[in-house]
């Protein structure tokens, strides 16, 4: 099994869901996260005092998927989280070692 | 202004048998020194529901107006600690105003300061009467001392602002009890006391200081604005700059919070100038229109100037703007007329603007919410283009000469005039100054002003009361 852990910009995230909804994820867990990488922020200013923001928001998602199923949801966010400018994110995979669904106590595949 | 006049009730059948007299001898004119029995006749309803509302106006101009626009502009962790603090200066004000407060300021006893008749508001009840600024109008006496409670109550409330988010609560309530004693109740007597139009005249020394001397603050621009603004500023310098200042970012966390208070303090303030006429009449409305356009010209003023230096206008400076421009207006609120009250808004900005970001980041020193830069620097400007614009040359109101009976219309002498306001203004620093100095260290140095480090950087909210503003 595997873990894919994408970070995008936020108004990519109904585009990229409805897309892996299609390619049969069934679930995902999203976070409102701060972080920075090649895009730089803004600079704020209140009064006088000036703030330079190097954090911007983004969206995180991980989702639990099949061996089979992961490059091709990597792919697909690939294609549609990208703007063609900095700051569109980056997608990565970790090894996942077990998964157990609660309410049934399934493990494996059966569980993601 | 203010002044204070007022009997008490005698015995009404035998006065009534003096009055009838008297009212038949002065049926041309007005009554000189009038009886308690007389001064019944000379109140009107309008003009005590107008200051009622006006003290309602003003009361909301602390809570929640102040509380909300400095609320915004601190971080969440400290939130609760500014509506706290704004809300128990009010509170505790109240008390100290009807408890000593308002016999210091408002009887007679010296320039310098009153006395302590009517502590507790001894003689003062029902059938007690305040003088106006017109000869042979009254007002309740309870409504002048409640309209003039809201004002003791917020000048305290201002003074946060410069050590926001670095205060310990207990010495705070301390600080406030004595400063409105030994500060604030001395200069609203030496620039608002009076005997009044009907009695000064045969006590020609029956006034403050800075009142005898001419002195021109129709709603407070040095008693409120200029006396807060310069004790902010010795106690952001005696309590020091807040941990990590100059390395940690700190924007305001809720700019919405800080328009809502900044509007409701527009609103509030109509009853603050408008109401400091004490009467609802022309020169109530000539303070109001005052009111509302150099406000207006003084946001947008400031905009412009941000427009110019940042290429962006942002909605702190609008509001700042409009701030300022009401501080600016206060002391000339009655006297300018509203084109030169658009030029004071127009000027005040960019001067106020000038202190805020140039001058402030250059000397370095953390008066967080800009008391002395909006309150201190606008009230100086105010105060003393108050001289200027009350020039009837100019369109202003000019003064009135009560040392004659009825009260004739004054020979306006511009540059005496604004000599006369830069002394009252010079005064009022110092006072402010020194009082609030000798008051600070005083604390400092027995119970301390500051929290622990720890405290400072967990926030307020939970070091000193034991909750959050936000709890999500």
């Amino acid at each position: 099994m595997k873990f894919v852990v994408a970070v995008i910009k936020p108004f990519k995230l109904d585009e990229v869901r409805e897309a892996l909804g299609a390619l049969g994820v069934a679930g995902m867990t999203v976070t409102e996260v701060k972080g920075f990488g090649r895009q730089k922020g803004q600079t704020e200013i209140y009064r006088g005092a000036e703030y330079s923001t190097q954090m911007l928001p983004k969206v995180k998602l991980e989702i639990a998927a099949s061996d089979e199923l992961a490059p091709r949801i990597v792919e697909t966010i690939q294609h549609t989280a990208s703007t063609e400018a900095i700051g569109d994110g980056k997608v990565f995979v970790l090894d996942l070692i077990a998964a157990t669904r609660i309410r049934t106590g399934e493990t494996g595949d059966t569980a993601l | 202004m203010i002044r204070k006049m007022f009997a008490t009730a005698g015995a009404m059948g035998a006065s009534l048998a003096v009055s009838a007299a008297a009212f038949a001898q002065e049926a041309a004119g007005p009554i000189k020194a009038p009886t308690p029995e007389q001064m019944v006749g000379m109140v009107d309803k309008g003009d005590t529901a107008w200051m009622l509302v006006c003290s309602a106006l003003v009361l909301m101009m602390s809570v929640p107006a102040l509380a909300l626009f400095y609320g915004g502009l601190v971080r969440t962790k400290n939130m609760l600690s500014v509506l706290m603090q704004v809300f128990m200066i009010v509170s505790v004000a109240a008390l100290v105003w009807v408890g000593w407060g308002y016999s210091l300021a408002f009887t007679g006893g010296g320039p310098f300061i009153g006395g302590l008749s009517k502590a507790f508001l001894i003689g003062v009840d029902g059938t007690t009467f305040a003088a106006t600024f017109t000869n042979n109008v009254y007002l309740p006496e309870f409504a002048f001392v409640v309209f003039q409670m809201t004002f003791a109550c917020i000048t305290p409330a201002l003074i946060v602002g410069a050590f926001a988010e670095r205060i310990k609560f207990v010495p705070l309530m301390m600080f406030v009890i004595a400063w409105l004693t030994v500060v604030y109740f001395p200069i609203a007597h030496m620039v608002w006391y009076w005997a009044g139009p009907d009695f000064l005249p045969d006590a020609p020394d029956d006034y403050g200081l800075l009142w005898g001397m001419g002195a021109l603050d129709f709603a407070g621009g040095t008693v409120v604005h200029i006396n807060a603004g310069v004790a902010g500023l010795v106690g952001c310098l005696l309590v020091g700059k807040r941990v990590g200042f100059g390395k940690e970012a700190t924007p305001p966390h809720s700019m919405t919070m800080t328009m809502i208070g900044a509007s409701l303090l527009w609103v509030g303030w109509f009853g603050f100038n408008a109401g400091s006429n004490l009467e609802a009449n022309a020169v109530t409305a000539v303070a109001f229109v005052n009111t509302f356009v150099a406000t207006a010209a003084a946001a947008v003023s400031w905009a412009v100037v941000e427009q110019i230096h940042h290429k962006r206008p942002s909605l702190l400076g609008a509001a700042t703007g409009a701030v300022a421009g009401l501080v600016a207006i206060t002391p000339a609120s009655g006297f300018a007329a509203p084109m030169t009250a658009i030029a004071l808004g127009l000027v005040v900005s960019p001067i106020c603007y000038l202190f805020v970001s140039t001058i402030k980041n250059r000397l370095r020193y953390d008066d967080t919410l800009d008391v002395f830069g909006v309150h201190g620097v606008g009230g100086i400007v105010g105060a003393i283009a108050t001289g200027i614009v009350a020039d009837p040359a100019l369109g202003g109101q000019g003064f009135f000469d009560y040392t004659v009976f009825p009260a004739s219309v004054g020979e306006y002498d511009m540059a005496g005039q604004v000599l006369t306001q830069l002394k009252a203004v010079l005064l009022t620093v110092a006072w402010s100054g020194i009082g609030s100095a000798v008051l600070f260290a005083a604390l400092k140095v027995t119970v301390g002003l500051r929290p622990s480090e720890e405290a400072e950087r967990e926030g307020l909210d939970l070091a000193s009361h034991g909750e959050r503003a936000y709890n999500y």
